[in-house]
């Protein structure tokens, strides 16, 4: 698994939490909250679809780490690939 | 301000046989109904009314994934209302209007369905909605409103169970003879077939309605009926004070003249047919008029064994003498839309001060000799005279009765 990968993954989640937004053309590396209309709650969705779609925990101390699709990459993978191998 | 006129100048809606006011008239002076198959959870098909309004309409697909369907029923309607009081929306005073709406329950469709969700997963807490709250709090259709139009004013919505449309209406028109607000939008709104606890709930009373054609399931007063059938609507109308309307040059669909709730302090699901005929005689009292004034009496009726016929004992120990006071149900078309159902039968009866027409109660093949009113108009639309006065009943469990009268202008 790559962190280009995972970041397709939260894209995915993004579409259909908020499905208004054009995910098609984001800049990994800025903030979500500058490219799209999401506040605190959606956030919190995303969190919520990474558990239930994917067992992926994200403790609240660690959200700012979904700050951008990069910064999910990074931060998510090891996640992921621990997840995988269990 | 306290002995203001209190008139209608808008009507927003969404119901199983139209989303405008002009479609849903039609289909009830032609008879035609839409009641539908609906797959309940855990329970399977089942009778129902069901909308198709355009809710993208009014509200991005976000909004209305994280709201509530009875928001955005309600956003639908408010923003119809809005439209067809042609009021000029935009320079409006947004904290001098009120939202006040009736509902039946809100919050079973939410819970329900986030119960069934961590069902999925070993009903470990963790997966249960951050969205529960906001979408599960009584007001949450009210507030939908306010937030999708950016209302400041008041908002709340009044639980009041099937008299909700009426009650919804009650308080709206006391708000606005108290001065609280200048413009208020009221009625009824309902989601409850996405719940199959109402459906249960019907079902094991012995209450609910079922054929093997689902449009012939909803049969008040026939002998034959077996319940109730279950729907979704909402209805809201713009109401203000007659001299604000005529100030703006508003259309004006009526004047609500009279109006009473009480309660049956008796049964939790039977109705108490004195106490109604006292309800129906206190609102006839309020409006200052006699029982034969009254030209149409829209009934509350939902087709269950016993709710018709304790009804019907009431409107004839109130309207016994009354010639030309004609009697009809809208539920043999759309169901019973709960907290709507006041509210949307008072509007598919509101055209008739136009046009004359007393919409019928259908699926009427064998009338229940119990049930057998004089002027009960059946299966056929008729032509009376005149209609300067129509009265609306909407009355529900734990014995809530509401009667409300409105007086063409």
């Amino acid at each position: 698994m790559t962190e280009k990968e995972v970041e397709q993954i939260v894209v995915d989640i993004i579409a259909e939490i908020a499905p208004d937004e054009d995910t098609g053309d984001l800049n990994p590396e800025l903030r979500l909250r500058d490219q799209l209309e999401l506040d605190s709650m959606d956030f919190l969705d995303i969190v919520m679809e990474l558990r239930k779609k994917h067992g992926v925990e994200v403790p609240e101390v660690d959200y700012p780490k979904l700050e951008s699709l990069k910064s999910c990459g990074v931060y998510l993978l090891p996640k992921f690939e621990a997840k995988l191998a269990s | 301000m306290v002995n203001s006129r209190i008139v209608i100048t808008g009507v927003g809606l969404t119901s199983p046989i139209g989303d405008t006011l002009p479609d849903f008239r039609q289909n009830l002076l032609t008879g035609f109904n839409r009641i539908e198959t609906l797959d309940v959870r855990y329970m399977g098909k089942i009778p129902a009314g069901v909308c198709h309004f355009e809710a993208t309409r009014y509200q991005k697909r976000k909004e209305i994934r994280n709201g509530t369907r009875a928001g955005s029923i309600a956003i639908f309607c408010a923003n119809e209302a809005i439209i067809d009081s042609e009021v000029d929306w935009k320079s409006t005073e947004k904290s001098r209007v009120g939202v006040y709406l009736g509902v039946t329950e809100h919050g079973n469709v939410e819970t329900e369905n986030e119960i069934y969700n961590i069902s999925q997963f070993e009903y470990d807490t963790n997966y249960w909605t951050h969205h529960h709250n906001p979408r599960t709090v009584a007001n949450n259709p009210a507030g939908e409103i306010t937030m999708n139009l950016g209302i400041t004013g008041p908002h709340y919505t009044i639980g009041a169970a099937c008299a909700a449309g009426n009650a919804g209406l009650i308080q709206a028109l006391q708000m606005l003879r108290l001065g609280e607000v200048d413009f208020a939008l009221a009625g009824g709104v309902s989601e409850s077939i996405h719940t199959f606890g109402i459906f249960a709930g019907f079902k094991n009373q012995g209450a609910l309605g079922n054929h093997q054609d689902p449009n012939k399931a909803s049969r008040p007063f026939d002998k034959d009926r077996n319940g109730i059938v279950v729907s979704e609507g909402g209805c809201i109308y713009t109401l203000e004070r007659l001299e604000n309307a005529k100030t703006r040059g508003a259309k004006i669909y009526g004047e609500i003249v009279g109006y009473h709730i009480n309660s049956d302090a008796a049964d939790a699901v039977l109705p108490l047919p004195e106490r109604q005929a006292q309800c129906v005689k206190a609102s006839i009292d309020k409006a200052g008029i006699l029982p034969e004034e009254i030209d149409i009496v829209s009934t509350h009726a939902t087709a269950t064994s016993m709710g018709d016929i304790q009804e019907c004992t009431a409107l004839a120990s109130v309207f016994q003498k009354c010639r030309s006071t004609y009697i009809n149900n809208t539920k043999s078309y759309i169901g019973h839309a709960m907290g709507a159902a006041g509210a949307l039968e008072l509007a598919g009866n509101l055209p008739s001060f136009e046009d004359k027409w007393v919409h019928p109660t259908i699926n009427v093949e064998n009338l229940d000799p119990e049930c057998a009113l004089p002027n009960l108009v059946l299966n056929q639309a008729k032509k009376i005279p005149k209609v300067d006065f129509i009265l609306n009943n909407s009355f529900g469990m734990l014995g809530i009765n509401s009667s409300l009268i409105v007086k063409r202008y």
